[in-house]
């Protein structure tokens, strides 16, 4: 078949089971990604709108057990992280674009790309099996939070729902590793003649960094929660404190994996907001080697920072005392990134097209949840903060208005390459204006409700706290609606078929992807471009 | 949900707001979170009123970068758009700024270490203590123990709904409080007997996990009398939300006083009646740990 294909009309490619299900082709693969996290991203947010209807008013009211309100949010948790973010950004964007942007026909290992994407569909299955049997006494799902902390995970949660979430993530971190595998390989091996490392596009470069962090923080969750599963089935006392074990030993393994995934999950919107922001503003990137170079220093250095999530588990004073210096280091690359971000934008001669407004939104959304980050790098001040709602607005404001923003932005980016169709301006720009104003009001309010001392993961809540909590349940409807206008504007998008150019942003796309038909042919660079 | 619903929430919300801002704020109730809160909650200790101080000079900093940022923003977005700057620039270095913009940043982080780590050290300086309590948390209840004074132990569990009496805010008070004396070192030592819970009062400016196995400690010298809240802060099943910390501080006398009540009413054996109202019975109160 491949022989075949190279030699073939791009038009003749295999068709339905055999081209979906079989496939080795990085843009079908990629294709599936995004379906995938569409999939994911709805069930996701459908649990977060319950979740906010709860909290809509102090008692219980939607919920008969507030344990399903923390299967809930646990299930919230994992499926954004790892069946909505990371299948679009790195899977869905990474597989389609890699490729496009540095010259290169296809990934490097192509059926490793298939079972790549092909794993996370039982994975994701597993998770939502997992909302349905037994996890505590009397209650179905996991209800320990993403972080699935022993010894809740363990004793606190006998039923077999959490053995199906461990092995769910298992299978959704293999995923990851073998996609990561492929991605340093094609990146290191299939570049164009004349690409250098330091030609490479911005958001190859994202990726790269993302996939080294894949590959070196998955294997220490892998073994953190097989260790929570032998504790539960096999009777060995890792996390128990009773046979000489230690919970906190599971905190340092978690975060090990947890804090790089907060990078893995940023990254390549780092990469594409780069993109994005030069080519409207018709410019080329600020301080290329420094965004760079940037990038891969938040990723090195989002190695050594994991115990800040842990500043009142009990480690000791000098502990906290590094683990402080080291994360407030990680505020300098990310602030060279935005002001680069702002340089490239200087001068230019910007065209506020969608993609643009949400790369817009993006950086000052960012810079929100950069700065609450400094504050909750301070072990001092955390002490007042941890585990309120000041953290779930803060790694809202990076993930879920950072990184989805970016996401938002490089799905109308590339929308008219991947689909060959050019969406409707309008109803994009709707899209975000909704967003924009639906999560601000939901997260910005959580910030007062964190500071008047409002924990998270909370079903019911003293009456005081009732003001803020309806502010961020409006917005989350508000919210909702945006991502109805969203579904609405892909549906119109096909409907209307408006044939996209090749380049349809002038002169200021000057990437690879930009150069093949819309949508590229089913293999492309069948001769290599070369890069002066 | 209708499309007028949302709409119709927004301008409740305002008119809620409008109305806060142009009452007179009822006085400030120490201990617990008053309605449409923006800050921290009052501080009734040093470090809690530390922890206040440097959060907002964090506050003036983070407010003045993010400002900084939207209106450079802003200024990009006016003068450097298609109609008011047709010709694009190709400038892709500034060695100054970018120079500029790695040192500045890290100048401004030098500057919120030092209070940074001059609180975080506060906050491990123990004083002597004068009187030692130990919490312990199970599901779904603080056990309080005072070892200085013949094992003191009980537990304190949640006054359900229908149960409060006035004054009683909901889903913080509790049928037993912990009483310390006002103006002493209060030691607290922290563990927890089955999974993670966490015991905070956001008025001390504590937070401690209760870890089983470990036993974690903390200190607070309350400065003002009365009743400070706190809640279970670490996720620790379904009744993670209804485990609340409440800590009466009094003056030495009532403590004193408190404490021959005390030791009476939960002497070790037998089992004292738990108070009848909360329907509750007597777990472990006094069982055998």
């Amino acid at each position: 078949m491949a022989g075949k294909a190279a030699t073939a009309h791009h038009d003749d490619h295999p068709t339905g089971l055999k081209r979906y299900l079989f496939s080795t082709n990085h843009k079908d693969i990629g294709t599936l990604y995004l379906i995938f996290a569409l999939v994911g991203g709805i069930v996701g947010g459908i649990l977060s709108i319950g979740m906010r209807m709860e909290l809509q008013h102090p008692g219980m009211q939607i919920f008969a057990d507030p344990h399903m309100f923390n299967a809930f949010t646990t299930a919230h948790g994992l499926i954004m992280v790892f069946f909505m973010i990371m299948p679009s950004l790195f899977g869905g964007f990474g597989n389609w674009i890699v490729p496009l942007q540095i010259g290169a026909p296809d990934m490097a290992f192509p059926r490793l790309n298939n079972i790549s994407f092909w794993l996370l569909p039982p994975a994701f299955a597993l998770l939502l099996i997992s909302m349905f049997v037994p996890g505590p006494p009397g209650g179905d799902g996991v209800g320990g939070g993403w972080t699935v902390y022993a010894p809740l995970s363990t004793s606190g949660s006998p039923g077999p729902a959490m053995d199906f979430a461990i092995l769910s993530l298992h299978v959704a971190g293999a995923s990851s590793i073998l996609s990561a595998i492929n991605f340093i390989t094609t990146i290191f091996n299939m570049r164009a003649p004349g690409m250098t490392l330091h030609k490479m596009p911005l958001f190859v470069w994202s990726i790269l960094v993302t996939a080294f962090l894949l590959l070196l923080a998955l294997p220490v969750l892998a073994g953190a929660i097989t260790m929570l599963l032998t504790d539960r089935n096999f009777g060995t006392t890792f996390f128990e404190a009773s046979g000489g074990g230690d919970p906190i030993l599971f905190q340092h393994l978690f975060w090990f994996f947890g804090h790089p995934e907060v990078y893995i999950i940023i990254l390549p919107a780092f990469g594409l907001i780069s993109h994005v922001i030069s080519t409207f503003s018709n410019k080329p990137i600020f301080g290329y080697l420094g965004m760079a170079y940037a990038m891969a220093a938040i990723g090195a250095v989002g190695f050594v920072v994991w115990a800040h999530h842990m500043y009142t588990a009990g480690i000791s004073l000098n502990t906290q005392a590094y683990f402080v210096a080291a994360t407030m280091v990680i505020a300098v690359p990310t602030g060279v990134k935005i002001f680069s971000w702002i340089a490239t934008m200087w001068g230019g001669s910007i065209q506020f097209k969608t993609p643009m407004l949400w790369a817009f939104g993006f950086i000052f959304l960012f810079t929100l949840g950069g700065v609450t980050g400094v504050v909750l790098a301070n072990a001092g001040v955390d002490r007042a903060l941890h585990d309120t709602y000041y953290v779930v607005a803060h790694f809202h404001y990076v993930l879920s208005l950072g990184a989805t923003f970016g996401l938002f932005a490089g799905w109308y980016y590339w929308f008219p390459k991947i689909t060959g169709y050019m969406y409707s301006e309008f109803i994009g720009k709707l899209h975000f204006w909704v967003s924009f104003i639906g999560v601000n009001l939901v997260f910005f309010p959580q910030h007062f409700l964190g500071l008047a001392g409002m924990p998270r993961r909370y079903a019911d809540y003293p009456d005081a706290f009732a003001g803020w909590n309806y502010v961020s349940s409006v917005g989350s409807y508000i919210s909702g609606f945006g991502v109805l206008i969203f579904l609405f504007g892909v549906f119109l998008a096909f409907q209307r078929k408006e044939k996209a150019a090749d380049n349809p942003w002038g002169e200021g796309a000057t990437t690879l992807e930009w150069t093949l038909s819309s949508p590229p042919p089913f293999h492309q660079f069948e001769q290599l471009p070369k890069i002066k | 949900m209708t499309k007028g619903f949302p709409g119709k929430g927004v301008f409740a919300v305002l008119a809620a707001a409008m109305s806060f801002l142009i009452s007179t704020p009822a006085l400030a109730e120490l201990g617990q979170p008053r309605p449409w809160q923006l800050g921290l909650q009052e501080a009734v200790t040093p470090i809690a009123r530390q922890i206040d101080q440097f959060h907002d000079f964090l506050l003036v900093i983070i407010t003045v970068i993010s400002i900084f940022v939207l209106a450079l923003m802003v200024y990009v977005g006016l003068r450097f758009n298609a109609k008011t700057n047709p010709k694009p620039s190709k400038t892709t270095h500034n060695t100054t700024l970018e120079v500029l913009w790695t040192v500045v940043p890290i100048i401004i982080l030098v500057v919120i270490a030092v209070p940074s780590f001059r609180l975080l050290f506060a906050q491990y300086d123990f004083p002597k203590a004068d009187v030692t309590i130990k919490a312990i948390g199970n599901q779904w209840y603080w056990t309080y123990e005072y070892p200085d004074n013949d094992d003191l132990t009980f537990d304190a569990i949640i006054v359900e709904d229908e149960d409060l009496k006035p004054g009683q805010p909901r889903l913080l008070a509790t049928d037993n409080d912990v009483v310390v004396p006002v103006n002493k070192n209060i030691h607290v030592l922290i563990t927890a007997s089955d999974v993670l819970h966490n015991w905070t009062v956001p008025a001390f400016g504590v937070k401690v996990d209760a870890v089983p196995g470990r036993v974690l400690r903390t200190w607070f010298r309350a400065e003002k009398t009365g009743m400070f809240y706190g809640q279970c802060s670490e996720l620790c099943g379904s009744k993670h939300a209804f485990m609340p910390i409440a800590v009466r501080v009094v003056s030495d006398e009532e403590y004193a006083a408190w404490l021959e009540k005390a030791k009476k009413e939960f002497a070790k054996a037998p089992a004292a009646p738990e108070k009848t109202a909360d329907g509750e019975p007597s777990r472990l109160a006094n069982l055998e740990r």
